[in-house]
């Protein structure tokens, strides 16, 4: 009798397991997309705060001067890459300089290193640095408070007077 | 057991916090956690010195919580300054020029001085405070360890009086760090140089050198005077002298440029703001680069429209040239003092603004004031210049001070001086502090100095009152010039009777230039004698049984901390009492 009871509590413990962990993954499904791509927010969030990124991306542009495109675009420039040096430390992904010749070595990481034009044999290939890539060496981005709701990109400003 | 010397750089506009290890002595600058927007913390190196007093509903719960307070009510740091920048009123700024502000109480809560009625107030020393606890907390998170169990080197401007050097102590016992040393901000810069060049220090600089310190920092600027001398054939570094506390600053040359590219703009105080931030990267441009012949400088529009409504403007060559290095380093003789009187429209209403903008002029004024170590010449002459404060980032600063105090030198027949290279300029005060804590356990060289000012207590001379004639004051010299730390100085031969049980006010005078007078010396009539500053009255009620008379000598006595400490001694027996400077405002 004992023996059964034992079985049991241990069945039971596995199937409570079973449920808490299927629980935890529809709770994972049902987080809203905000929430799941929190850190894409805060980043537009950043932007936004130090170079307006969002005002320039919402605007019509077409009408304009280039002049007046060029202004709007040093303050665009200027904040947004304040923020980005400050959350992201970046690096080209293959050295050597841009229009000059590169050996792409067999074994290489398809994931850094991308083909084009006259694509075909076996490494290694001898070919022309079009573009150097870029990796992110280091990402520092801020931590943000849990308390806040991350679709506020930027709250509406109302001055008093 | 401490493990660390933490050097902490509490400045004007910006703190910094840095680290040496006792095991080895390696530095290490401590990057600071901050809030930079509602709810969003990075870290910075450095900590801007802004408080914002946030209302009860101005942001969502938590948005102000930090890893180490989750609680707060302000904001301190990056979020505050440009937060604050659009609603002045809540905003807490240069919190450390109010400590060594003699004429308003400085542990009143005076601040955010034009605030409305329902903020919070604080006091200049809890301002402070807060800065430093932000600091604590920061070591806390990195660390895991606990700052007050650490040894701590707290920088103030060599300019700083008896009174505002207590209050910076105060201010650090109310952040739980009671176990402070002091260190002069030129002294923190000169020990950061030395750390960075090494040995290469005893062939930069030789016996007889006089090494002039300049700090210009954001809200501040701080002359020193340090001589390179010989003992016992090992050099000794001795500071000469120190110059008064001038209110001007880095900050104030970002501002006058933004003043003057505003004239006939309307710009609202957000924008302002933004054009004095955008003044300074124009400026650091036209620095770098010397065949720029204008910066441009984009203002963003207040509303969504950034496209046509973004106001463009230039920073010229001739801007920078004519507002900033002609206005503030202005070619002077060495004999032409700083204006007073005609205001430069760059105040806030309260504190004492420094009235002449000419940096060169202030220094004029103090290697004349301190002409009596120039051994008979009319001004002192250095031989070697240290610059510290970003500001000096621009060689064109530099080279201008250089040229300029090697005009007064010529003209005296004297040799050029060089400049010290491979100073740190924004963190070299932060750094040098931690290493000075390094030095004092017996490593390196030690600069000597003791105290740049003399103190003197106010004795009213005794005669009949006359109507219309105030009595004139003569002061009893109690702490000679360069006492050093953990020293006290003679009892004065003269003595007082105080009263007990009733409360007893001495005036309290420093002086920077007369380093002749002894303890106990007495000086006729220091009221209009440009020697002499006013610094808070003492005030002390002395307990025992009320009315009786008790004859006393005072006696002064520098801390370990490096603060000054006045004791009354019972003539004839064993009674002691410590007098308390009075920091709630001069007496009018």
């Amino acid at each position: 009798m004992a023996w059964r009871v034992l079985i049991k509590a241990q069945f039971a413990h596995e199937v409570s397991e079973a449920l808490n962990q299927a629980e935890a993954a529809r709770t994972k499904a049902a987080l809203p997309p905000e929430k799941v791509h929190a850190s894409a927010l805060t980043l537009l969030a950043a932007f936004q705060r130090e170079g307006r990124l969002v005002d320039f991306l919402q605007q019509e542009v077409a009408g304009f001067s280039d002049e007046d495109i060029g202004a709007a675009a040093r303050v665009v420039h200027g904040g947004c890459r304040k923020t980005f040096r400050q959350f992201f430390v970046i690096s080209p992904a293959a050295q050597g300089n841009e229009g000059g010749p590169i050996t792409v070595p067999s074994g290489f990481d398809a994931q850094r290193i991308r083909l084009t034009g006259n694509v075909s044999g076996q490494p290694p290939f001898k070919g022309t640095l079009k573009h150097h890539g870029w990796i992110a060496a280091e990402v520092r981005m801020p931590s943000t408070s849990e308390a806040l709701d991350p679709r506020v990109i930027a709250p509406a400003e109302v001055e008093l007077s | 057991m401490a493990h660390h010397t933490v050097g902490i750089d509490l400045g004007t506009t910006n703190c910094a916090l840095s680290s040496c290890d006792l095991s080895n002595g390696s530095g290490e600058v401590v990057r600071i956690p901050q809030l930079t927007a509602a709810g969003v913390v990075e870290e910075r190196l450095l900590l801007p010195s802004f408080i914002y007093a946030a209302g009860e509903q101005e942001f969502p719960a938590g948005a102000l919580a930090l890893p180490w307070d989750k609680k707060l009510s302000y904001a301190a740091g990056e979020f505050a300054r440009t937060h604050g920048a659009k609603v002045p009123t809540r905003l807490v700024a240069s919190a450390k020029s109010w400590l060594s502000h003699s004429s308003v109480d400085r542990m009143a809560a005076l601040l955010p001085w034009q605030a409305p009625p329902e903020v919070e107030r604080i006091s200049p020393v809890e301002a402070s405070a807060r800065y430093l606890r932000h600091l604590a907390g920061t070591w806390k998170m990195s660390r895991k360890g606990d700052l007050a169990s650490e040894e701590i080197i707290l920088t103030v401007p060599a300019s700083f009086d008896a009174a505002a050097r207590e209050l910076t102590t105060q201010a650090a016992k109310q952040a739980g760090l009671a176990d402070v040393t002091l260190l002069e901000e030129p002294q923190a810069a000169l020990y950061a140089w030395i750390q960075n060049v090494g040995d290469a220090f005893r062939k930069a600089v030789k016996v007889g050198d006089v090494i002039l310190v300049v700090d210009v920092g954001g809200g501040t600027t701080d002359f020193s005077l340090i001589a390179v001398t010989e003992e016992d054939g090992d050099l000794q570094l001795t500071r000469l002298a120190v110059g008064d506390h001038i209110l001007l600053g880095g900050d104030n040359m970002d501002l006058t440029l933004a003043h003057h590219l505003a004239q006939g703009k309307n710009l609202d105080p957000w924008q302002f703001a933004a054009l004095t931030y955008g003044c300074r990267q124009a400026k650091e441009l036209l620095f770098a680069d010397l065949k720029l012949k204008k910066a441009p400088i984009a203002i963003a529009s207040r509303g969504s429209a950034l496209v046509g409504g973004t106001i463009k403007m230039e920073l010229t060559r001739e801007d920078v040239t004519g507002v900033l290095i002609d206005g503030f380093m202005p070619r002077v003789s060495v004999t032409e003092p700083p204006r007073t009187g005609r205001r430069t429209g760059l105040t806030q209403v309260g504190l004492p603004y420094a009235q002449d903008p000419g940096i060169t002029r202030h220094l004029a004024a103090f290697l004349t004031r301190q002409s009596r170590i120039a051994e008979g010449k009319s001004f002192v002459h250095p031989t070697a210049i240290l610059f510290n404060g970003g500001v000096f980032k621009a060689p064109m600063l530099k080279e201008r001070v250089t040229e300029v105090l090697n005009e007064w030198l010529a003209n005296d027949s004297a040799a050029p001086v060089k400049e010290l290279e491979g100073a740190d300029l924004d963190l070299a005060v932060a750094r040098g502090a931690a290493y000075y804590g390094w030095v004092r356990h017996g490593h390196g060289i030690r600069i000597r100095g003791g105290t740049a000012r003399a103190y003197y207590v106010g004795v009213e001379a005794a005669m009949p009152a006359v109507p219309g004639f105030e009595p004139p004051v003569k002061a009893l010299c109690v702490a000679p010039f360069g006492m050093e730390e953990g020293t006290k100085a003679d009892i004065p031969p003269q003595e007082f009777a105080l009263v007990v049980g009733e409360p007893t006010v001495f005036r309290f005078f420093s002086s920077s230039v007369r380093r002749e007078d002894r303890a106990g010396d007495m000086i006729d009539n220091v009221a209009p004698n440009e020697e002499f500053e006013e610094v808070a009255p003492i005030e002390t009620t002395l307990s025992g049984e009320s009315g009786k008379l008790v004859p006393v000598n005072l006696q002064a006595a520098v801390t370990e901390v490096g603060t000054l400490e006045l004791r009354c001694l019972e003539k004839a027996g064993a009674g002691h009492w410590k007098l308390e400077l009075n920091v709630r405002g001069k007496e009018e």
